[in-house]
């Protein structure tokens, strides 16, 4: 049989190219392609490479604090950064106790998820359980409109209201303590914990909830006994979520804490000042000497940050996929 | 055809000539690198330069008053800003190099001490200054005041103001943990007038709701500071390599804290100028 080459003038309807390619256009065609295809590969690779590209450009320049010509030096340099609390590191006989910057962020972070997570977890199941649909459109993007707010404002806030409130109403000596950093810093992580735990609680489904009420129980020990089980992955990578939000801020940590570099004594004392690892870092780095100690010291504490968010991270991470599959597999 | 062309090419070099007379009197590049204290006063000259030398590109970099030395002494920049004197191997690796460090004091920077309005205290030592934020002093009532804890601020070390106040007052020694830090002279003005127990250093221009404490019995005003009784002030300094030739942009730059203009320039920007118009 004579193979009849396809008439290349029948044109699909509205189409006005031909439905067969000429080996130039199909070729060209591949080429263009892969062409998308590497640019659109090189463009997520940049996001990739630069988080690589961090993490080593930080642990070189934190090694440069840790590693001295001896074993035992290097030893000493580190039980100094994570045992001393004296944080003196442009003085003549420089130290470096990062032990008041570690505490001071531990502190702030702990004194915001004491009050955000109590407040965002009943603002989640509000939102995903009891609140009539109209108002949940309404709050649920006013509540994100929290997380826009740029921190230098909250920052300002803090210093103009805040602290003198504190110290007017409570009577403390210094407005600009941990108190009112964790006060700022749960404003900010609000949002975070609001929206990821209500999504993980309204994504436990209609039918649990259904399931629940036709075994004879009532909407709050529904919620109570059956929603946040179900979702309770959800809830805690909204909590670390919300926690990394408050570990990493600076600008609002830096106007609000106080910045003085000491252990509260005693302990609860939550209204005294603090500085934390974030402060001191955007504080100092602009006055320090390049591969100076002072300039390591600084990268030690970046890598401190860092390693513990990274942890924070990762586990999140585990929650959230734990909630995926839970969703997922209820869907079957 | 050809005449033309001939007549034409003089014409342009004529004109070439002209401008390259007119570029060498009016433009240039004046770099400029140093301290980050007086950098603001030279960003400021720069701008009012920019409109009276068109034709003329100026740069202000702010780096420290060491690179600002160290730029002067390789050759880098025209114009050092320095918040000290040189110091005396800057200047010989300076001379070794043919570079005659010529010292302009373009105005004075004077750090005052405030407390909040309600405080009783209203006078105090260099002495008792560094007790309090050594820690040896922690209550107003040891200085004759309330009895109320003592809130000490202080500036981040990369200011120009905690330069002359560590210099001034704390001898550089330590400063004790409570001590708070604040980033910006509003930010301290803002703490100390709403918190009674406060104390702190400002600029001078940061005053307003604040008391200023005399220092060793000398109150702190701009005439204190320009007369250098005021004991917590330091000069501020251009050095370039040489005097610079009268009539350059240069010797133009290095004498403008001399005219009206250039002296509200420096008070604007927080300083005291050093004559009196």
């Amino acid at each position: 049989m004579k193979f009849n080459k396809p008439d290349i003038s029948i044109k699909a309807a509205g189409f006005a190219r031909p439905l067969l390619l000429t080996p130039a256009e199909d070729i060209r065609g591949w080429l263009f392609m892969h062409a998308g295809r590497l640019l659109f590969f090189l463009i997520t690779c940049t996001s990739v490479v630069s988080v690589f590209l961090i993490f080593t450009f930080i642990t070189r320049e934190a090694f440069g604090f840790v590693i001295c010509k001896t074993p035992i030096q290097t030893l000493g340099r580190l039980w100094e950064f994570f045992t001393s609390p004296r944080w003196y590191p442009e003085a003549q006989q420089a130290e470096f106790g990062a032990l008041s910057l570690i505490v001071g962020s531990f502190y702030v972070t702990s004194g915001a998820l004491m009050l955000a997570v109590p407040a965002g977890l009943l603002a989640a199941m509000f939102l995903s359980d009891i609140a009539p649909f109209a108002i949940r459109q309404i709050c649920k993007p006013v509540i994100e409109i929290l997380a826009a707010i740029p921190s230098v404002a909250y920052g300002f806030f803090a210093v103009l209201v805040v602290a003198p409130w504190l110290q007017t109403h409570l009577g403390l000596t210094t407005g600009t303590n941990a108190l009112n950093a964790s006060i700022m810093l749960a404003i900010m992580a609000v949002p975070t914990i609001v929206s990821v735990a209500d999504d993980a609680m309204t994504a436990t489904g209609t039918y649990i909830r259904e399931a629940s009420y036709a075994l004879g129980a009532t909407r709050a020990e529904t919620l109570i006994k059956v929603v946040i089980p179900a979702a309770h992955s959800g809830i805690i990578a909204a909590i670390i979520l919300g926690m990394m939000r408050a570990i990493g801020e600076t600008m609002v940590v830096w106007m609000a804490a106080g910045n003085a570099s000491q252990i509260p004594a005693p302990w609860w004392n939550i209204a005294s000042a603090v500085r934390t690892m974030t402060a001191t870092i955007a504080g100092d780095m602009g006055e320090t000497v390049k591969g100076s100690d002072h300039y390591h010291a600084l990268f030690m504490a970046g890598f401190t940050l860092l390693a513990m968010t990274f942890i924070l991270n990762l586990v999140s991470e585990y929650f959230l996929s734990q909630a995926k599959k839970i969703s997922v597999a209820k869907r079957k | 055809m050809q005449k033309t062309a001939a007549v034409l090419a003089v014409v342009v070099m004529v004109l070439a000539g002209i401008n390259y007379v007119n570029a060498a009197e009016n433009s240039g590049l004046l770099q400029i690198e140093g301290s980050t204290t007086v950098g603001p006063i030279a960003d400021a000259f720069a701008e009012v330069f920019k409109t009276k030398y068109q034709n003329a590109t100026f740069t202000v970099k702010k780096t420290g008053s060491g690179d600002g030395a160290a730029a002067l002494i390789d050759g880098r920049c025209d114009i050092a800003t320095m918040s000290r004197f040189m110091k005396a191997e800057e200047i010989k690796k300076a001379v070794d190099k043919d570079i005659f460090p010529t010292i302009h004091a373009v105005a004075m920077d004077g750090v005052a001490i405030i407390v909040h309005p309600s405080n009783p205290v209203g006078e105090l030592t260099r002495q008792q200054i560094h007790d309090i934020y050594v820690g040896k002093i922690t209550n107003w009532k040891e200085l004759g005041g309330a009895d109320m804890p003592i809130v000490p601020i202080t500036r981040d070390s990369s200011s120009g103001t905690f330069e002359v106040f560590n210099e001034k007052i704390m001898n550089k020694d330590k400063m004790a943990a409570n001590v708070e830090t604040v980033n910006a002279n509003p930010q301290a003005q803002a703490r100390v007038k709403s918190t009674e127990g406060a104390i702190a250093y400002v600029g001078l221009a940061f005053l307003e709701g604040c008391k200023a404490l005399k220092i060793d019995g000398i109150v702190c005003t701009k005439g204190t500071v320009q007369q250098g009784i005021y004991p917590v002030s330091r000069p501020l300094f251009f050095f370039t390599n040489g005097f610079p030739e009268p009539g350059t942009i240069k010797f133009d730059f290095c004498t403008f804290h001399l005219t009206e203009k250039g002296q509200e320039i420096i008070e604007a920007k927080g300083f005291v100028p050093l004559t009196n118009y």
